[in-house]
């Protein structure tokens, strides 16, 4: 009894399976399996760091373009960027690491709010219906944005005023938050020598005098660093200075003229910053 | 009674200040123009510091197609052009002027009587609303002669004046049509002249009997200009809405009033337009409720353009020591002051200021699916289906759902028993598909 049914199931089975090799070949799909060796080295994050949709866009534009101009995993870093220019056959590009630095001291926090906020709990709402509690219109509002964009848990915020404290052992460089955040407050610099950095914590680019009525920490563009700064690294444009990472040599005299202590060092060893400044002089 | 169909709220009217006349505000010592007070782009001023300038003559130009002309308030010295703070906080360019007596403009007709004789064409008429600066003061300050520039291929049919101030209490309006009835249907005329339409219809919500009997009685003297008293609901002031509950033609997603035949301008703005044409006097002027429960006096006010809201304020006898929260504009599409020390805009219609009872949100709980978002949404959307996709950054999927085609009446917000933010999400997701499409355009 069961013979025929095996048999007739079996002969159907048979033949939709030599039916279906033929049109597999006749309409096969010819996909470069080097995508997939460079998706696998990938850190399969999706975050978007590269300027693509996700991991597996990246390795298409690697492979489709040929070489590795312009695409780069910020997340992977050298190590990744190695892997897949040995899969291309090409030869690695060692690239400066980066890391998120948050431009704003939060100069406010310690101040009671000027106005309560009641609405949605997001940076990008808030900054279009209002100027933010501290009446700073270009510092950070403290709800989270970045927080939320980030895909490998490298911020958090303080829980008393919700401003973004950047996990550097974490942090990627991908550069998500940075396109999260509305008022551009948090930057990609370069990780720097020793992961010491200077910069300027502060992004206003209102009048001095406007400026330090809604921070005691605000760069009020007097530009004193400018001048103190012997590699040029310092512009002042629109009352806000900038420091090149590109150019300073983390020499710190500027953070010393600093009048309102806008311009942060960090990962300084904890000397007394004037001996340090002479010892990187020689 | 007509209305529109889909949706709608009925909040609280309170229209406290409908018995106070409007009252001519003092000039103030400075005033600060801005250069943008209108949608599109800002005027370029023709000024600089030191300029001698009379009330009512020009001091910024429109530039580009969506843009309109800015005159001066007041006459005096202009002290500077600088950023100056608006009511959110953030600085704009602004013009600042020190007030010297009050000289008008020689042009300026200040006679009072009022002028009845329509002597000029369509398009010379159409050529004045764009010199004098007339923008929507409905609130969304659109500049008026852009909707008489009818493009090719279509034709008006309707010309609705919306005389509804379907917002909680706001009073501008109402005051208008008691005190200013000829002129506005003067102003009426000159619309219908301009459109070449056979009748205007003017929609007023059945709530404010006064203005509607007044207005019929002026109206039955003009020829082609029908009052239409509408049900009272919320938004009925909304274009789309209005055309509806009036012709009864829906405007299809994505399209223009023009499109279906109909051009609609605020009664506020066609008693501008009056002025404008008949009297050539530019829209330097604004009438302004200052209302609010915990006010003694409710007042409306005839405010010059550029006056700081502070001055306002202290002409009041201050704030009550309870207020919580100030609104530019009605409670339900106002928008929350933080600056004080702001100048007043074209189209800024209210002060309405609110105790902490009145102006706390409460809680914000879970979503318990109830419907209601969708029962009271004017556009027939899913405000609980925006809230849910735009939190979990699914903005395109949102746009599919019609997410554009919502006109931030905020029925959703008002009536949401979990207290959701529906109304910021969807403003949210707006912004962002805005910003996409300015970075896809680059």
């Amino acid at each position: 009894m069961i013979l025929p049914a095996v048999i007739v199931l079996g002969a159907i089975g048979a033949l939709f399976g030599i039916l279906l090799y033929f049109v597999a070949q006749k309409f096969k799909v010819f996909e470069d399996p080097k995508i997939d060796e460079i998706s696998e080295v990938l850190p399969g994050a999706n975050c978007g760091g590269c300027g693509k949709a996700g991991c597996r866009a990246l390795a298409e534009a690697i492979v489709k373009q040929g070489n590795m101009e312009g695409l780069r995993c910020p997340a992977g870093g050298n190590d990744v960027a190695a892997k897949i220019a040995q899969i291309m056959g090409l030869e690695a590009k060692e690239s400066e690491p980066q890391v998120a630095v948050i431009r704003c001291s939060a100069g406010c926090a310690d101040a009671a709010p000027k106005y309560s906020y009641q609405g949605m709990q997001s940076c990008a709402y808030a900054a279009s219906v209002y100027v933010g509690g501290s009446g700073c219109a270009y510092g950070c509002l403290g709800f989270g944005d970045c927080y939320n964009a980030c895909q490998f848990d490298a911020i958090k915020l303080d829980p008393k005023t919700g401003f973004p404290i950047v996990d550097e052992e974490k942090c990627v460089g991908c550069g998500a938050c940075a396109t999260a955040c509305p008022r551009k407050v948090i930057e990609l610099r370069n990780k720097g020598l020793k992961n010491r950095r200077v910069y300027v914590s502060c992004v206003n680019k209102e009048k001095g005098a406007v400026a330090r009525k809604t921070c005691a920490n605000a760069c009020i563009g007097c530009g004193k660093c400018a001048k103190t700064c012997p590699f040029e690294a310092i512009t002042v444009e629109n009352n806000l200075a900038y420091i090149d990472y590109n150019k300073c040599k983390l020499c710190r005299k500027c953070v010393v003229e600093c009048p309102t202590g806008a311009i942060v060092a960090v990962n300084f060893p904890p000397k007394p910053a004037v001996d340090t400044t002479e010892n990187n002089d020689k | 009674m007509k209305t529109f169909p889909l949706g709608g709220i009925h909040p609280e009217e309170n229209k406290l200040s409908t018995q106070a006349a409007i009252e001519v505000f003092p000039l103030p010592k400075q005033v600060a123009v801005f250069l943008s007070q209108h949608l599109g782009a800002p005027a370029i001023p023709i000024v600089e510091k030191g300029t001698v300038v009379k009330t009512g003559q020009l001091i910024a130009k429109a530039d580009a197609f969506l843009c309109a002309n800015i005159h001066s308030p007041v006459s005096g010295t202009v002290s500077k052009i600088d950023a100056v703070k608006d009511i959110f906080g953030y600085s704009k360019p602004a013009i600042i002027i020190d007030v010297e007596g009050d000289e008008w403009d020689e042009s300026i007709d200040r006679s009072p009587e009022i002028k009845r004789e329509i002597t000029l064409s369509a398009s010379e008429i159409v050529e004045k609303i764009k010199e004098k600066g007339i923008v929507g003061l409905g609130g969304a300050t659109f500049p008026t002669h852009i909707k008489y520039i009818i493009p090719e291929g279509k034709k008006a049919e309707y010309l609705i004046i919306n005389a509804v101030e379907c917002e909680p209490y706001l009073t501008s309006d109402h005051r208008v049509m008691l005190e200013h009835t000829e002129e506005i249907m003067i102003g009426v005329s000159i619309l219908r002249k301009a459109l070449g339409v056979q009748t205007a219809y003017i929609g007023i919500e059945n709530n404010k009997p006064e203005p509607i009997a007044k207005m019929k009685e002026m109206a039955a003297k003009f020829e082609g200009i029908v009052v239409e008293p509408l049900k009272v609901k919320y938004p009925q002031g909304a274009e789309k809405q209005l055309i509806k509950a009036i012709t009864g033609r829906n405007v299809p997603s994505g399209k223009l009033p023009i499109d279906v035949g109909c051009v609609v301008n605020n009664v506020g703005t066609a008693y501008s337009v009056y002025e404008a044409v008949q009297k050539n006097k530019p829209l330097i002027e604004n009438i302004m409720t200052v209302t609010g429960k915990s006010l003694g006096e409710q007042r409306n006010f005839l405010v010059r353009i550029g006056v700081n809201y502070n001055d306002i304020v202290a002409h009041i006898g201050g704030l009550p020591d309870d207020t919580a929260k100030i609104i530019s504009g009605g409670p339900m599409m106002g928008k929350a002051m933080v600056n004080l020390d702001a100048p007043v805009t074209k189209g800024a219609s209210s002060i309405l200021i609110m105790k902490e009872s009145e102006a706390t949100r409460a809680q914000e709980t879970n979503c318990i699916r109830c419907g209601k978002c969708m029962e009271v949404c004017p556009m027939g959307l899913e405000p609980y289906l925006f809230s849910a996709l735009v939190n979990n950054g699914k903005i395109q999927e949102a746009i599919g759902e019609r997410l554009m085609d919502c006109i931030e009446c905020g029925c959703c917000l008002f009536t949401c028993p979990a207290n959701k933010p529906l109304l910021d999400e969807i403003r949210l997701a707006k912004n962002k598909f805005r910003q996409m499409m300015m970075q896809q355009k680059k």
